[in-house]
C-alpha cells in the first residue's frame, strides 16, 4: 500500500504542494463523455473552489450524473481532463482517488441489513489496508455520525432508518472518508422540506470549512438558496456559470428547461424561486390589458394574463415589489413608484397613458386612493382582491361612463377579463 | 496469518454481541459459559453414544442445553440486575436460552475456537459412529459453504450458490466423460473433474465480460445458459455410458462413502489457500454489498476484486466437487442460517458460514449414512435444501436479480 497516508497528511496536503494555493479544487478541463457512440456530454469545463459549493441543474437526461460520475471516477472520460487537488483522478487508483471525492449518491438504500456504525465506517475503506489496521477510523467515524446528527442510530439497522436518516448516513459515510471534494448526486431527492433544506445547509456548512462541494439538484428553488454559484447543464454541455441570481432567469430556465417560468426573488429568504408556467394555457386572450397594483395579487394577475396571451402593461406598482419582479420578468416595463410615498405626477401621467390605451384596466390588490383616480374613466374595470373583503379599495360612486366592472380573484381574472371585454365589444355594436 | 491478523479477527467477530446493551464482561463469561457448557454437552453426547448408541443424541443435548440455559439466566440475573432468579421449573424458557447461548458462543463470541471445540467432538464422535469420514465432509462442506458465502454476496442474490457460474455442471461432463468414455487420465475423475469446472467458470466469465467490465446479472444469465448446455452433454454421456452409468449417476449425486482422507489430500492446501484469500477479501466483500458504484467510490478497484472473488471461490468449489460430485445445497443454506444469525458482515459470516458448513455436511452424511442403504449425500443435502430454498423464496424478499 504505497499510497498509504494517514487521514491527517491529506487534510494537511489540501491547498499546498505544487500547487498554486489559489487553484480550483475540482477543475474539469473540456471533459467529453459518452456511452458507446453517443456523446454525453462535450467540452464541459467547470471549476470547484475550496469553500464553494456549487450547484449543478439542468433538465432530465443533461448528463448531472454523468458529469458527476467522471468527477469521482466511476466513468472515465473520452476526452479532457478531471483534476482534483491538482491530480487527474483517473489517472489514480480508485483507492487514492476515493481519498480526494467523497460521493452521496442518488440511491441510498442499502440491500443488506448493516448497522449505521457499519456503513459509516465503509467510509474508511480507502485508509484501510487489507491486513493493516486505519488508526482513524473510530475518531472519523465518531465525527462523521455526530456531524450529521446520526450518533443515536449507531446500533440501529440501516433498513430500519427512514429515507431522510438514511440519506444523512450515507452523508455521514462520505464525511469519514475526510476528502477534500464532496461530489453529491441529487441529495434532496426523496426527501421532506425540512429534510431537504437541513441537508443543504449541512453540506453548505461543510464547505464553509474548507470542503468543496458540487451537488447534482432538481429543485432550481433549493440550488438558489443554498448554493454559491450553479452551473447550468442542457444539451450536452454547460450553458451558464454564476450566481442563482444572475444564472437564473426567466429566459434561461425557458431555453433549458422547455417551460415558461416566472423567476422571482422568494419574499422569505431573497433567493430566486423559480414557478414554471404551464403553456398550454398562453395565447387566447387577444387584448391589451393593463394592471396596476401591489402585492401577491397584482403579481399572480400579471403572471397569469402574460401566460393567457394578453398584452399587459403594468403601472403603478411599487418598486421593489413582487409584482414589479414578475412584470420584469415577463420582459415588461412597468410604471414604477417608490413604495409608502405619493405618486408623483410624472408616474401618474405615464399610467394614466398606458390605461388609456389598455381594453381592460385592472387594479390588483390593495392601491392609495390616487391610483384608483386614475381608472375613474376607463370604460372596463376589473378589481382583482386577495380574497379578503376590504383589500379591492372602495367602490367610488363617480363612475360616469363605466360600461363594465367586476371583481375577480387572481385565478379567475382570465376568464372575467375575458368576459368584460367580450361585453364591451357587444355593447360597442 | 500474524498474530496480529487472528486478534483482529476475533476483535471484528467480539463487536457484534456489543451493539446490543451488552458488555465486555457479560460477553467473555458468556463465552466462556458457552465453551463450558459445550464442553458438557459435548461429553454428555459423547457419552450417551458411546454406551447407548446414536439415537440417544437428543436425550443428551437437551439436558445439556437446559444446564447451559441455566448458567446463561445465573449470569443475567447477577450482572444485569435481572429481578428473577432462573429456576428449572421454567425449563423450556432455559432450553431457549440454552440454545442461543450456545448459538451466542459459537458465532458470536469466539467463532473460530468454539467452532473447532465444537466441530472436534462432533466429528470424532461421528467418526466412532458411522465409520464415516467427517474429516472429509467437514472438509468439503467447509469449502462449499465459504464458496457460497462469497457468491451470494458477489451477486448480492440470496439464490446464489456456489456452483452458479457452471462450475458443478463442468465437474460433471469431465467426471461422468472420464466414467463413461473409460478414459485413463493422469489424475483420475478427480482430475477430470476439477479441470471441467474450471474451463467452464472460465467460459462463462469470458462470455459475460466485455471491455473489462463483467456485469453480474450477465455473468449469472451466461452461468445458467452454460449450466443447461453441459447438463444436455451429461445427459448424452450417459446414454453412452452402458455399463459404468451406475458409477456416473452415482457421481452425479453426491457421494462421500467412498471419499477417503487420501481422496481430499489435494483438496485440503487449495481450499485451505482459498479460504485465506476471500478472508482477506472480506472487508471488499461488504463494501461491494451497497453496488458497484458505491464501491468504487470507496476505493475498491470494482473489476479487479469482483475477479479475484470469482477465481478463487471457483477454485475452492472446483476442489470439493471433484471429490465428492455434485452436492447441492449446502452453499446455498449454510451461508443464509448464518446471515440469519450473525448478519452481512463478511468478516464474521465467512469464517462462521464456513465452520458451519462443515459441521453440516458431516450431520448430514452422517444421516445418509444411518439408514438401512446408504445414500449419496447430495440426496440427503438437497431433500433438506430445496424445502429450505422455498421457504426463502416465500417469506423473503428477493432484492434483485
Amino acid at each position: 500500500m504505497s499510497d498509504d497516508t494517514s487521514p491527517g497528511e491529506t487534510q494537511a496536503s489540501v491547498g499546498n504542494d505544487g500547487d498554486p494555493p489559489n487553484a480550483p479544487l475540482v477543475d474539469v478541463r473540456d471533459v467529453a463523455v459518452g456511452y458507446g457512440d453517443d456523446p454525453v456530454l462535450t467540452g464541459v469545463s467547470l471549476a470547484v473552489e475550496r469553500g464553494e459549493f456549487v450547484g449543478l441543474v439542468g433538465p432530465n437526461g443533461a448528463g448531472k450524473t454523468t458529469l458527476l460520475q467522471a468527477i469521482n471516477g466511476i466513468i472515465t472520460p473520452s476526452a479532457g481532463t478531471v483534476l482534483v487537488d491538482g491530480t487527474d483522478v483517473h489517472g489514480l487508483s480508485s483507492r487514492a482517488a476515493s481519498r480526494r471525492v467523497a460521493t452521496v449518491p442518488q440511491d441510498t438504500t442499502v440491500a443488506f441489513d448493516f448497522s449505521v456504525a457499519d456503513i459509516v465506517e465503509m467510509g474508511r475503506t480507502p485508509y484501510t489496508g487489507r491486513f493493516g489496521r486505519d488508526t482513524g477510523a473510530d475518531a472519523a467515524v465518531e465525527r462523521a455520525l455526530e456531524r450529521t446528527e446520526t450518533a443515536q442510530f449507531r446500533n440501529r439497522s440501516v433498513g430500519s432508518l427512514s429515507g431522510g436518516e438514511r440519506q444523512r448516513v450515507v452523508l455521514a459515510r462520505a464525511l469519514a472518508q475526510e476528502t477534500p471534494a464532496l461530489v453529491l448526486d441529487e441529495p434532496t431527492a426523496s426527501l421532506d422540506i425540512n429534510h431537504q433544506a437541513r441537508t443543504l445547509a449541512l453540506v453548505r456548512d461543510l464547505t464553509r470549512e474548507g470542503k468543496a462541494a458540487l451537488a447534482a439538484i432538481h429543485d432550481l428553488d433549493l440550488a438558489a438558496r443554498f448554493c454559491d454559484r450553479l452551473v447550468v447543464l442542457a444539451g450536452g454541455g454547460v450553458r451558464a456559470v454564476g450566481p442563482p441570481a444572475e444564472v437564473l432567469t426567466g429566459e434561461r430556465v425557458r431555453a433549458t428547461f422547455d417551460t415558461a417560468a416566472a423567476v422571482v426573488p422568494s419574499p422569505v429568504t431573497g433567493a430566486a424561486t423559480v414557478t414554471p408556467l404551464l403553456d398550454d394555457s398562453r395565447g387566447g386572450l387577444d387584448r391589451r390589458v393593463h394592471v396596476a397594483g401591489a402585492g401577491n395579487a397584482a403579481a399572480r394577475t400579471v403572471a397569469a394574463l402574460a401566460a393567457a396571451g394578453a398584452t399587459v402593461s403594468v403601472g403603478v406598482v411599487p418598486e421593489g415589489g413582487l409584482a414589479t419582479s414578475v412584470a420584469r420578468e415577463h420582459g415588461l416595463d412597468p410604471v414604477v413608484a417608490s413604495p409608502f410615498e405619493p405618486v408623483d405626477a410624472a408616474t401618474e401621467a405615464a399610467a394614466r397613458d398606458r390605461f388609456a390605451d389598455a381594453d381592460v384596466a385592472v387594479i390588483a390588490g390593495s392601491v392609495p386612493p390616487s391610483v384608483h383616480a386614475l381608472v375613474r374613466d376607463h370604460p372596463v374595470v376589473v378589481r382583482v382582491t386577495d380574497g379578503t373583503p376590504d383589500s379591492g379599495g372602495p367602490a367610488d360612486g363617480t363612475d360616469v361612463n363605466r360600461r363594465a366592472d367586476a371583481t375577480a380573484s387572481p385565478a379567475t381574472v382570465v376568464e372575467t377579463v375575458e368576459r368584460v371585454a367580450g361585453e364591451q365589444v357587444s355593447a360597442d355594436d | 496469518m500474524s498474530p496480529s491478523v487472528v486478534s483482529r479477527m476475533l476483535e471484528d467477530a467480539l463487536k457484534y454481541p456489543l451493539r446490543g446493551e451488552e458488555s465486555t464482561a457479560t460477553l467473555l463469561i458468556g463465552g466462556g459459559l458457552a465453551i463450558a457448557g459445550l464442553i458438557v454437552t459435548g461429553l454428555g453426547v459423547l457419552l450417551s453414544l458411546v454406551f447407548v448408541g446414536f439415537l440417544a443424541l437428543p436425550f443428551a443435548l437437551v439436558p445439556g442445553v437446559i444446564v447451559q440455559g441455566y448458567l446463561a439466566d445465573v449470569m443475567r440475573h447477577r450482572l444485569r440486575g435481572d429481578p428473577n432468579p432462573p429456576t428449572f421449573e421454567d425449563w423450556p424458557d432455559l432450553f431457549v436460552d440454552g440454545l442461543k447461548m450456545l448459538l451466542g458462543g459459537v458465532v458470536y463470541a469466539i467463532p473460530v475456537v468454539v467452532g473447532v471445540v465444537f466441530f472436534a467432538i462432533v466429528a470424532a464422535v461421528l467418526a466412532y459412529a458411522t465409520q464415516a469420514s467427517p474429516d472429509t465432509s467437514s472438509l468439503l462442506g467447509f469449502a462449499l459453504a465459504a464458496a457460497g458465502t462469497v457468491m451470494q454476496g458477489f451477486f448480492r442474490n440470496p439464490m446464489a450458490d456456489p456452483s452458479i457460474v457452471g462450475v458443478s455442471s463442468g465437474a460433471a461432463v469431465g467426471a461422468v466423460a472420464t466414467i463413461a468414455l473409460g478414459l485413463s487420465l493422469p489424475f483420475g475423475i478427480q482430475g477430470a473433474a476439477f479441470v471441467g469446472a474450471l474451463v467452464a467458470a472460465f467460459a462463462v466469465y469470458l462470455v459475460a465480460t466485455e471491455d473489462g467490465r463483467t456485469p453480474v446479472a450477465t455473468l449469472l444469465l451466461a452461468g445458467v445458459a452454460v449450466q443447461t448446455f453441459l447438463g444436455a452433454v451429461v445427459s448424452y454421456l450417459l446414454l453412452h455410458a452402458g455399463e459404468s452409468i451406475e458409477q456416473a449417476l452415482f457421481w452425479l449425486m453426491g457421494r462421500l462413502h467412498t471419499a477417503t482422507w487420501t481422496d481430499v489430500e489435494a483438496t485440503l492446501p487449495v481450499a485451505t489457500l482459498c479460504f485465506v484469500v476471500l478472508l482477506a477479501y472480506a472487508r471488499d466483500l461488504n463494501v461491494l454489498l451497497l453496488g458497484e458504484e458505491d464501491a468504487h467510490t470507496l476505493g475498491i478497484e470494482v473489476e479487479r476484486t469482483k475477479r479475484v472473488l470469482l477465481a478463487v471461490s471457483s477454485v475452492a468449489t472446483a476442489a470439493a466437487v471433484a471429490v465428492a460430485g455434485v452436492i447441492g445445497f449446502v452453499g446455498l443454506i449454510v451461508p443464509h442460517m448464518l446471515r440469519l444469525v450473525v448478519g452481512p458482515d463478511h468478516r464474521v459470516l465467512l469464517p462462521t458460514s464456513a465452520i458451519a458448513g462443515g459441521a453440516f455436511l458431516v450431520a448430514t452424511d452422517t444421516l445418509a449414512r444411518v439408514g438401512p442403504a446408504e445414500l449419496p449425500v447430495g440426496i440427503v443435502t438437497a431433500a433438506l435444501g430445496a424445502p429450505f430454498f422455498l421457504y426463502l423464496l416465500v417469506t423473503r424478499e428477493v432484492h434483485s436479480l
